[in-house]
């Protein structure tokens, strides 16, 4: 049920960005969402890709530092409230988010949240338990 | 102003023989008790018994700052613990840093030639000195100290550091003499600007400043900026720390050495022939006094020039250039002197980094500011590839570049392979 994410580690200098769009571009990568984290000194930026080890492969061919992130994709109707109630159970449960990103569906009618967690496995069991629609990888680079 | 009369301004055809006396009697200490020297005189086959003349000293092979960390940390003292009464040490990690031990009557000399050193700048004690170089493991603080105390001047051990108080303490308790590294004065005296301190009418007159390369041109910018008299100190911890030369306020070009208790060479730092008096090369020291660790021909990497002409102050110990460039990759950054291999160590025992590294100085006011570019490592970013865990390697880089070497770099990760590119380890983008 886990997805994996592409992290590209960014240095802080002008085009890089554009280097690694430029190398996705160049071998048909198409990018389902993605988030970039930043600090001062460097950037992050965090990739759901419809062919993760081919993404892996050319960037790193391109002298990136890359590495495989396991993330959660969770499925809510899109409308007020959706996030809120994954939220609201994370919470109770006591499960730790270090960052989400989001994206909408084509079809405009449910949004899919990305949850990157400590423990991913105890927060697939607990969105399950409450019957969370939780997206398996191959399902979601295809989308 | 003079300290010594007799030894300061002895002949120098007594000074030579006064030389060569305690020149041998050390080589026969250091042959008999120092194991690292009883073997490097036996590689060059070379008994004591053979020097019979300062010209003789050139046969004896050199010590370097290899010798120095390879008998890390207590290989070559020359007397058993118990009578070793202090111990130095420069930066770095286990088997990089040198040690250096002083017995109580190394003490006593050291003492005595920080207060020639004094003497020289014209103190009295009526002086108040206001000594800015750090006190603890490195040896700048703490030989002047004693200098200062013997004198009878009053000494505020300041050290380095809170810049706003020690501007406070030179309004409040008036200190007539300065001593600091130069960047820390200039530093002093541009945060007392901004804090609306007339730093030219404070109740300095004479500053010594030293341990670290600084031109005529630093030096007239403290002048200008204290409205004092800056004088050029120059010591070297592997011999005893400051107070090995000083320039005096009578002639003001030049640092006589004092060669009552040391013996100067210059060196043509390729070949390690010996140079003619007055031509630039790398200056080598032997000590002729010191008990617990003393060294025979250690190569300083200071590069500078001895004037042999005599000065006007009556001193007749000969004089040395400001030291202006080094023989090696030795940098020296806010007064402490580090080597690039140190960070390399300090790198290498970090799980996460490349040992891919450079070293970026530059001033950003009168201060020394270092950057420390480190490549991300493959293996840990490929474990872990989060922001928290990349920051929390930056901050072990900081924190034991602080512990190590007592220099606190900006960090900032770099994407692989950039640095080798460049091929630069170090980057020094100041001028002195």
């Amino acid at each position: 049920m886990k997805v994996e994410q592409i992290s590209v580690f960014l240095e802080n200098k002008p085009g890089t960005l554009e280097h690694a769009t430029r190398i996705l571009k160049e071998n048909n990568i198409n990018i389902r969402t993605l988030s970039l984290a930043e600090t001062a000194d460097f950037g992050i930026l965090r990739l759901i890709v419809n062919d993760v080890e081919k993404t892996n492969k050319v960037l790193r061919e391109a002298g990136f530092r890359v590495s495989k992130t396991v993330v959660v994709a969770v499925e809510v109707p899109d409308q007020p409230g959706g996030l809120h109630s994954i939220m609201e159970v994370l919470n109770r449960e006591t499960i730790n988010v270090e960052y989400l990103y989001a994206f909408v569906e084509k079809s405009g009618l449910n949004a899919v949240i990305i949850f990157r967690f400590d423990a991913p496995e105890k927060a697939i069991e607990v969105l399950l338990k409450h019957k969370f629609t939780v997206v398996p990888g191959s399902k979601l680079y295809e989308f | 102003m003079m300290y010594n009369d007799e030894f300061e301004t002895l002949p120098r055809e007594a000074l030579k023989a006064l030389q060569i006396k305690r020149l041998q009697q050390v080589l026969q200490r250091v042959c008999a008790t120092v194991c690292f020297y009883k073997k490097s005189f036996a590689a060059a086959k070379i008994s004591p018994d053979a020097i019979r003349s300062l010209e003789d000293l050139k046969k004896l092979p050199f010590t370097t700052r290899e010798d120095l960390r390879n008998n890390y940390p207590f290989g070559l003292f020359a007397v058993p613990m118990s009578n070793i009464v202090r111990l130095h040490a420069s930066s770095g990690t286990s088997g990089r840093s040198s040690v250096f031990s002083y017995t109580r009557r190394d003490l006593d000399t050291w003492t005595d030639l920080t207060a020639r050193s004094l003497a020289a700048a014209g103190l009295t004690k009526n002086d108040m000195v206001h000594n800015a170089f750090g006190y603890g493991l490195l040896p700048g603080g703490l030989g002047l100290h004693y200098g200062i105390e013997k004198i009878g001047a009053s000494v505020i051990p300041i050290s380095d550091g809170n810049t706003k108080r020690q501007i406070t303490i030179l309004q409040d308790f008036g200190p007539t003499v300065l001593c600091a590294t130069p960047s820390f004065a200039l530093h002093l005296a541009e945060e007392g600007r901004a804090m609306g301190v007339d730093m030219q009418s404070l109740q300095l007159r004479v500053g010594i400043f030293g341990a670290e390369l600084w031109s005529n041109a630093t030096r007239d910018a403290i002048e200008d900026a204290f409205n004092i008299k800056a004088l050029n100190i120059f010591g070297l911890s592997e011999m005893m720390g400051p107070g090995i030369a000083m320039e005096c306020l009578e002639g003001r070009r030049g640092m006589h050495i004092y060669e009552d208790h040391f013996i100067v060479e210059t060196i043509h730092p390729e070949t390690g022939d010996v140079l003619p008096e007055g031509e630039e090369g790398e200056l080598v020291f032997t000590s002729l006094t010191r008990e617990a660790f003393p060294l025979v021909r250690y190569r300083s990497g200071e590069i500078s020039r001895l004037i042999p002409e005599p000065c006007r102050c009556g001193r007749t110990h000969i004089r040395m250039e400001r030291v202006l460039k080094r023989s090696d990759d030795m940098l020296t950054i806010r007064g402490i002197n580090i080597f690039p291999a140190q960070v390399e160590a300090i790198l290498k025992a970090i799980d996460g980094v490349e040992p891919d590294y450079q070293l970026i100085i530059d001033k950003v006011g009168a201060l020394d500011a270092v950057e420390l570019h480190v490549e991300v490592g493959e293996k840990f970013f490929g474990e872990a590839g989060g922001v928290k865990e990349l920051q929390t390697i930056e901050k072990r880089i900081v924190k034991d570049m602080k512990d190590y070497l007592s220099i606190s770099p900006r960090v900032k990760l770099v994407a692989p392979q950039t640095l080798k590119e460049s091929g630069k380890k170090v980057i020094d983008r100041r001028t002195i």
